[in-house]
C-alpha cells in the first residue's frame, strides 16, 4: 500500500468575512461573503439569518460568477448608432448626470406627465416613487403590473394582507398545506425550508400547477389543473365546506364582514353597499334584541342569515347570507366544475374532505392567553392547521383577482388566517385596506415644477377615486386606475411602451426605466416593442418615444434600445436597504429589516442607481433632494438611509434607531445606525410579543405593538372583506347607477369582472381564442437555478439552463406525431415562433410549457453570438400580445386582469405543428452588438487557481 | 494498480441524500463548485464560459428523470409520470474500482475514514478510473488535466478553524431542503446510520459489488386525494341554503 500524501487539512480559507444581503432573486438571504486576495473566494448562507438560517441556493451560490460577469457595463454610456444597434461610446458621470438633468428638468418644467419612470426588479420602491412624487409626473410605478399584483391587491381588499411578502404558512404547524403555482425565485429559500419541516414531520403537501416540476415533483399529492381554472376548484372546495357545515361560524362573525348587512335596493346607488350609521359605521342585526347595531358593539350576537328592515325601512341582509347562497349554487359542484378544472370530482372532494378534517378534527392549541381588540380575554390561541400560498401561477391570468380572492375567502371560512398552523401575518401586515393610500395623479395633482399632491399607487375605493379626466379618458400613461384597470395598485408597467408609442393617451417625451428588461423577455409582443423602441415620427424625423434612459449592470437587451445609459453596480459593491417601508422581510413572529453594503470596491466606474437617483434629485432641485439653496440633502444612498424619514422618527431602517442605537421602529436618526446593522449581520430582528403573535387582525397587544413600532399612528385592526364593497361600487358605475359611470364601452366587463363576491370567469386570451384553431395552454415556469434574464451570463448557471425545449404532453405528441427533439411551429393568435420539443407526462395534458427567460438576444449579456440561449432558447412572450384582439366594435383590451390591469401571461392558447425543418429557433433577430468595445469575455475560466493548495 | 486499505476502514465517511424531499435546485451543484474551484487541488476549470459549446469540470450534478411508475405507486391525481431529482456525485465505495484501477497511485482510498481522492501530483490524467467507475462520478479538467472529483470537502471537514456545526461538506450545508446529510456510516448510531436503517436507505447499483458508502433514501409512501372522498360528512337537507340557514340558527343558538 501506498503512503497517503499528508494533507493541510485545516487552513483558513479567507483573509475575512463580510456580511451582507444576497440580490441573485428577490429572496433577500443573508450571506458571507469570504474575500482573499481582495477577491471573493466563497459565499455561503449567513447561519444567524432568519429568511434563510445558513442555507444557500445555486443562485446565491455563483454570486462570484455574477460579479465578475463580463456582462457587465464599466461607465456610463451614449448611444452614437441608431436605436437597437448597440453603438454607444464611454462617457463621463458628469456628462451622464448633466444630460439627463437637462432632459429632465425640462420636462419638468414644461409638463411632468411627459416623464414615464418605471422600475423593474429592484428593491427601493420607497426610494424611486418619493423621488417620481417630488419630481411631479403622474407616471411612476414599479413593475408589479406585470408580475403579480393580483396577488397583492386581491389579498390586501380581502385580509388586509397577501402571500409571500405580507404573510407566510407556519411552516412549522402547519398539518396540509396547499400551494397553488409558484414562481420558485419568490421566496425560495423559505419555502425548500420550509416544505422539507413539514414532510419531514408527516404533513401533507398539495400542489395545485399544470406542470410537475420543482415543489411539485416532492409534493404528496399532485393536482394538474387546468390553467386559469383555479377558482373553480377553490370554490368547488367552498360548495363542499359549506354543505358539510365545515365553516368557523364563531371566526367569521369576530373577524369578517360576514354579518355585515348589505342593501337590497335594486336600481339604486346604494343597493349592494353596507348599510352604515351616521358615523359610517357597517350594521349588522342584532338576534337578542332584534334591533339593528353598529358592527362590532360589545355583546351583539350578529344574524348572519335573513332579511332585515334597516331603520330608513329599506331591506339588508347579512352579506354571508348571499355568500352562502351564491357558492351552494350546484354550478359550484365538484361534478359540475369537473371537466373545465381536468380534475375528478373525487380529487376535489378529496381535497375538500382533507382540508376540513384537518382544520376541525385536527384543530391545535397554543396555551397563551390573549385580548382582542373589543376587549374580550381568551385563554389560549386556537389553529386551525392548514396553510395555503400561491403565486403567479393564479395572479398571472386575467381572472386572477377574482381567483386569489377566492383563495382568501376559503382561508377565513375554515378560519385559519393567522392562527397556529395557518397562513400567517408578516409585519407591517396586516394593514386593512383603509390604511393605503388613494392613487394620485389626476390633473389637479400635478403641474410645472411642483410635486405629485400624493402617492402614485393606492387603491380607489371606489370609481371617484380614479385617475381620470371629465371625459372618463386615463391620466396615466399606463391607463392605470382607469375604467381599463380600476384598480391597478401596481400599475403597468408592460402597457408603457405600447400607449407611449400609440401616443394613448398622450405622447411622452423621456422614457425612464430601471432594472426592467422591456427590449425582451419583461415584454409582450417582443417583436413589437422592439419596433415601437426604435419607430420614428414620420414628420419630425424623430424616435416616437424621443428620449430614453436606461439603468442596468449589465448588458442586456435593453440596453441596446437606450440613449443613455446609468450603469448600476452588483449586488456587492453598494449600499441598500429592504425596508418595512418597501418590500419586507418579516417573518410572523418577528419584525425585520436589512441591509447591503459595499463588501467589495468597484473596479470600475459605475454607481448605484440609488445614489444617483439622488443626485439627479439634488441636481433638479427637488424638494426632499435639495434645500431651497439646491445644496444636496443627503451625500448618498448610505446618509439618506440613515438620515431620511418618512414621518418623525420612521426611516427606511427600522433597527438600531435613537441616538444611543437602543430604539426599534421610532427613533431618531443614528449616524452609527449602518454600523451596528454590518456588527449585526446586516439585519435586525424585534420578536413580537408572543401574546401578540396571532389573530394579529383582531389582537390588542399586537395592535399596541404595532403602533409602538411606527407601523401606524393608531391601531389599524382589519376585518376580512369577504363581500367587497369597493367592487360593488364599480359594478353601480357599471350599471349608470354611481358616479363617475362608466362609459358605455366598459359596462358589460365590469358587470362580469367585479363581483363583491369571488367568481370565476373565462380567461379573456381563451375566450378570445377559438378552441378548434388555438386548443391548448402554453406556459412558463421559472427555473430554481435563474433569475428571470440574469442567469445566463453566469458562467455556472448557465450550464444548468443553456437552452429551454418546450415540453410537450405524451397526448398532444401523439395526436400530432411529434417526437423528442422535434422541432414545431407553436401559433398563437398574434405571432408564431419556432421551438425544439421534448416530451413529458409530468404537466397537464392540455398544456404545453418551457422554463421563463432563458432565450436571449444574440449579442447580448456578453454571450457569443452563437450561444444556444440565443440559437435554441425562446420565449413564449413572442406569441403574447399586449391587447387582445378586437371586439366586434374594433375596441382592443389590455391583454391584462380587468380589475388590477395584472399581465395575462398565463392566458396564452396555441396550437402546434411540426415544423419542416429544424436548426435554429424563431424569430431570430439579427445580433446585437457589444456597447463600446467592452472587453471580449474569455474563452476559458479557471477561478480560485491561484488559490489551488 | 493501486490498492484499497486492507482493513476495513474505522470511519465510512459519506452522505445519505433523500429523494424524498430533493426539488432539484442545483443549490449543491453550484455550492460545490464554488467552494472547491478555491479549494484542494486545481480550480474546477470552465470551457467556452460564455461561448456556443460551454462546458466545464462538476464533482456534483443532479440528474432530473420523469418516471411512470408501472404496477407500482400510482400518486398523481392528474397522470402518473413523475418528475425525480436525483443528485449523484462520488459514493465513495468500500470496493472502489477508480482506485484499484489507478496505475500511478494518485486515487487512494483514505484508511483513516474512506474517502477516495485523488492525488493530483500523482495523476496522469489517463482517465482509467472515470472509465472505471460506474457511476460517471469523476470528471476530468479539461485545464489542469487532473481528475477532479468529490473529496467530501475535506478542506471543511477537519477545519478546525471552522466553528464545529460548519464542518461538513459544502453541499450538506447549503441545501435548502435537508435533503443531504453527512455522518459515519460505520457507526451504527450515527445519524445517517439511523437515517438509512428507518427509512430503508438504498445503494446505488448494488449489482455493481463496488459497495458504495453513500446511500439514497427512497420516496415516502403517498396517497391520491380521491381516497379522502367519502370522508366528508354529508350534512342534512344539503339541497340548498335553507337547509344550511336552519343549521346556521342552531349553530348560532350555541356560540
Amino acid at each position: 500500500m501506498s503512503t497517503e500524501p499528508r494533507l493541510a487539512l485545516s487552513e483558513p480559507i479567507a483573509d475575512e468575512v463580510r456580511k451582507t444581503t444576497c440580490y441573485m432573486c428577490a429572496c433577500r438571504c443573508g450571506i458571507n461573503v469570504h474575500l482573499k486576495d481582495g477577491k471573493i473566494r466563497y459565499i455561503e448562507g449567513n447561519r444567524d439569518h432568519p429568511v434563510n438560517r445558513g442555507v444557500l441556493c445555486a443562485k446565491g451560490s455563483a454570486g462570484i460568477m455574477q460579479h465578475y460577469a463580463p456582462a457587465r457595463l464599466r461607465a456610463p454610456l451614449l448611444r452614437t448608432g441608431p436605436r437597437g444597434s448597440g453603438e454607444f461610446r464611454e462617457i463621463s458621470w458628469d456628462e451622464a448626470l448633466e444630460t439627463a438633468t437637462g432632459w429632465l428638468g425640462e420636462v419638468r418644467a414644461r409638463d411632468p406627465r411627459k416623464l414615464a419612470f418605471f422600475t423593474g426588479r429592484d428593491q427601493s420602491q420607497s426610494l424611486t416613487g418619493f423621488w417620481a412624487q417630488q419630481f411631479g409626473t403622474p407616471n411612476y410605478a414599479a413593475h408589479g403590473g406585470f408580475c403579480s399584483v393580483n396577488m397583492a391587491a386581491a389579498g390586501i381588499m380581502t385580509i388586509g394582507g397577501a402571500f409571500w411578502e405580507f404573510g407566510a404558512p407556519d411552516w412549522d404547524r402547519t398539518k396540509l398545506f396547499v400551494m397553488f403555482g409558484v414562481a420558485e425565485d419568490h421566496d425560495s429559500n423559505p419555502i425548500k425550508i420550509g416544505i422539507s419541516k413539514l414532510k419531514q414531520r408527516g404533513a401533507r403537501f398539495v400542489s395545485v400547477n399544470p406542470v410537475r416540476t420543482g415543489y411539485s415533483a416532492v409534493a404528496d399529492s399532485w393536482v394538474g389543473i387546468r390553467p386559469g381554472t383555479d377558482a373553480l376548484l377553490v370554490l368547488a372546495i367552498v360548495h363542499e365546506l359549506l354543505k358539510a357545515r365545515k365553516i368557523d361560524i364563531d371566526y367569521l362573525i369576530r373577524y369578517s364582514n360576514a354579518p355585515w348587512l348589505v342593501i337590497d335596493a335594486p336600481d339604486t346607488a346604494d343597493h349592494g353597499l353596507f348599510a352604515r350609521d351616521e358615523d359610517g359605521k357597517p350594521l349588522v342585526f342584532e338576534t337578542v334584541t332584534e334591533r339593528v347595531v353598529a358592527a362590532g358593539a360589545t355583546g351583539a350576537r350578529p344574524a348572519l342569515s335573513g332579511s332585515h328592515r334597516l331603520p330608513d325601512g329599506r331591506r339588508a341582509c347579512p352579506s354571508f347570507h348571499l355568500l352562502v347562497e351564491k357558492y351552494l349554487d350546484p354550478k359550484y359542484a365538484p361534478e359540475a366544475v369537473a371537466e373545465e378544472t381536468g380534475l375528478s370530482a373525487a380529487t376535489i372532494r378529496g381535497l375538500a374532505a382533507e382540508i376540513a378534517r384537518t382544520a376541525f378534527d385536527e384543530a391545535i392549541e397554543i396555551d397563551q392567553p390573549w385580548t382582542d381588540i373589543y376587549g374580550e380575554r381568551h385563554q389560549s390561541f386556537v389553529g386551525r392547521p392548514v396553510s395555503f400560498h400561491a403565486m403567479r401561477g393564479i395572479a398571472a391570468h386575467s381572472n386572477g383577482f377574482q381567483t386569489t380572492r377566492a383563495l382568501h375567502l376559503l382561508q377565513v371560512l375554515i378560519g385559519s388566517i393567522d392562527c397556529p398552523g395557518g397562513f400567517r401575518f408578516e409585519p407591517p401586515y396586516p394593514k386593512p385596506l383603509d390604511a393605503h393610500p388613494t392613487p394620485h395623479g389626476r390633473a389637479e395633482h400635478f403641474g410645472s415644477n411642483k410635486p405629485l399632491s400624493g402617492p402614485h399607487l393606492g387603491f380607489p375605493r371606489g370609481p371617484e377615486d380614479l385617475l381620470i379626466d371629465d371625459d372618463g379618458k386615463p391620466s396615466r400613461i399606463d391607463k392605470a386606475f382607469s375604467w381599463d384597470a380600476p384598480i391597478a395598485a401596481h400599475g403597468m408597467m408592460h402597457m408603457v411602451i405600447a400607449n407611449a408609442h400609440a401616443g394613448d393617451p398622450y405622447p411622452i417625451d423621456v422614457l425612464f426605466m430601471y432594472m426592467a428588461n422591456m427590449a425582451w423577455n419583461s415584454s409582450m409582443n417582443t417583436a413589437g416593442t422592439m419596433k415601437m423602441l426604435t419607430d420614428k415620427d414620420e414628420a419630425t424625423g424623430e424616435y416616437r418615444i424621443p428620449k430614453i434612459i436606461y439603468s442596468d449592470a449589465y448588458d442586456s437587451e435593453m440596453v441596446a434600445y437606450a440613449d443613455l445609459i446609468l450603469p448600476d453596480t452588483t449586488y456587492l459593491e453598494r449600499y441598500d436597504c429592504i425596508s418595512l417601508l418597501d418590500r419586507p422581510i418579516s417573518e410572523p413572529d418577528a419584525v425585520q429589516d436589512a441591509i447591503r453594503w459595499p463588501v467589495i470596491e468597484p473596479d470600475r466606474d459605475v454607481r448605484g442607481f440609488q445614489t444617483v437617483m439622488l443626485d439627479l434629485g439634488a441636481r433638479l432641485a427637488l424638494p426632499g433632494f435639495a434645500d431651497a439653496h439646491g445644496v444636496p440633502l443627503y451625500k448618498d444612498y448610505a446618509d439618506y438611509i440613515v438620515r431620511h424619514e418618512r414621518r418623525p422618527g420612521i426611516g427606511p431602517l427600522a433597527g438600531f434607531r435613537g441616538s444611543e442605537g437602543d430604539r426599534a421602529g421610532r427613533g431618531a436618526p443614528n449616524p452609527d445606525q449602518l454600523k451596528r446593522y454590518i456588527e449585526n449581520g446586516s439585519f435586525f430582528s424585534a420578536h413580537i410579543p408572543l401574546e401578540a403573535q396571532f389573530f394579529k387582525h383582531a389582537n390588542q397587544a399586537y395592535q399596541d405593538f404595532a403602533v409602538k413600532m411606527g407601523f401606524f399612528d393608531t391601531p389599524k385592526p382589519v376585518i376580512f372583506q369577504l363581500y367587497s364593497e369597493p367592487l360593488q361600487k364599480f359594478r353601480l358605475a357599471g350599471e349608470g347607477l354611481r358616479e363617475p359611470a362608466a362609459p358605455e364601452s366598459h359596462r358589460e366587463r365590469i358587470m362580469a369582472a367585479f363581483d363583491p363576491l369571488p367568481d370565476w370567469y373565462r380567461p379573456f386570451g381563451e375566450a378570445a381564442a377559438d378552441e378548434g384553431e388555438f386548443p391548448y395552454h402554453a406556459i412558463s415556469q421559472r427555473p430554481m437555478a435563474m433569475y428571470h434574464s440574469w442567469g445566463s451570463m453566469n458562467a455556472w448557471l448557465r450550464q444548468i439552463h443553456t437552452k429551454n425545449p418546450l415540453y410537450v404532453p405524451g397526448k398532444i405528441c401523439d395526436a400530432h406525431g411529434l417526437v423528442s427533439g422535434d422541432w414545431v411551429w407553436l401559433t398563437s393568435r398574434h405571432s408564431r415562433i419556432k421551438v425544439q420539443i421534448q416530451r413529458t407526462d409530468a404537466v397537464n395534458d392540455g398544456t404545453m410549457w418551457t422554463w421563463n427567460a432563458v432565450g436571449k438576444r444574440r449579442g447580448a449579456w456578453a454571450l457569443d453570438k452563437n450561444a444556444p440561449e440565443g440559437t435554441k432558447g425562446f420565449l413564449l412572450n413572442h406569441l403574447i400580445h399586449e391587447l387582445l384582439p378586437p371586439k366586434k366594435d374594433g375596441m382592443r383590451w389590455s391583454n391584462s386582469d380587468p380589475v388590477t390591469g395584472q399581465a395575462a401571461w398565463y392566458d396564452l392558447m396555441v396550437r402546434i405543428e411540426k415544423a419542416d425543418t429544424g436548426g435554429e429557433a424563431e424569430p431570430n433577430f439579427p445580433a446585437i452588438s457589444r456597447p463600446a468595445d467592452l472587453p471580449e469575455p474569455p474563452d476559458e475560466l479557471r477561478y480560485g487557481q491561484e488559490w489551488a493548495s | 494498480m493501486t490498492t484499497l486499505p486492507s482493513l476495513p476502514t474505522p470511519k465510512k465517511l459519506g452522505l445519505v441524500i433523500d429523494l424524498d424531499i430533493c426539488v432539484g435546485c442545483h443549490a449543491c451543484v453550484v455550492n460545490c463548485k464554488e467552494w472547491n474551484t478555491g479549494g484542494y487541488g486545481a480550480a474546477l476549470s470552465d470551457q467556452h464560459p460564455y461561448g456556443a459549446d460551454v462546458s466545464g469540470t462538476w464533482l456534483n450534478r443532479i440528474h432530473t428523470f420523469e418516471v411512470t411508475p408501472e404496477g407500482g405507486e400510482i400518486v398523481g391525481e392528474a397522470g402518473d409520470a413523475r418528475i425525480v431529482h436525483f443528485p449523484k456525485s462520488c459514493l465513495h465505495c468500500e470496493d472502489a474500482p477508480c482506485v484499484t484501477v489507478c496505475p500511478t497511485g494518485a486515487s487512494y482510498k483514505r484508511a483513516e475514514d474512506g474517502i477516495v481522492l485523488v492525488d493530483e501530483e500523482k495523476c496522469i490524467g489517463c482517465g482509467l478510473c472515470a472509465w472505471a467507475c460506474p457511476y460517471g462520478a469523476r470528471e476530468m479538467d479539461l485545464a489542469a488535466g487532473v481528475m477532479k472529483k468529490c473529496t467530501l470537502c475535506i478542506d471543511r471537514i477537519y477545519n478546525e478553524t471552522f466553528e464545529e456545526v460548519d464542518r461538513v461538506p459544502a453541499c450538506v450545508r447549503t441545501c435548502p431542503a435537508s435533503a443531504r446529510h453527512f455522518g459515519d456510516f460505520a457507526d451504527p448510531n450515527s445519524a445517517v446510520s439511523i437515517m438509512v436503517a428507518e427509512r430503508g436507505g438504498m445503494d446505488l447499483m448494488p449489482e455493481q459489488g463496488t459497495k458504495p458508502v453513500n446511500k439514497y433514501l427512497p420516496p415516502r409512501p403517498r396517497k391520491p386525494l380521491s381516497e379522502s372522498a367519502g370522508m366528508l360528512p354529508l350534512a342534512e337537507n344539503t339541497a340548498d341554503a335553507k337547509g344550511f340557514f336552519a343549521w346556521l340558527d342552531g349553530m348560532l343558538d350555541r356560540i
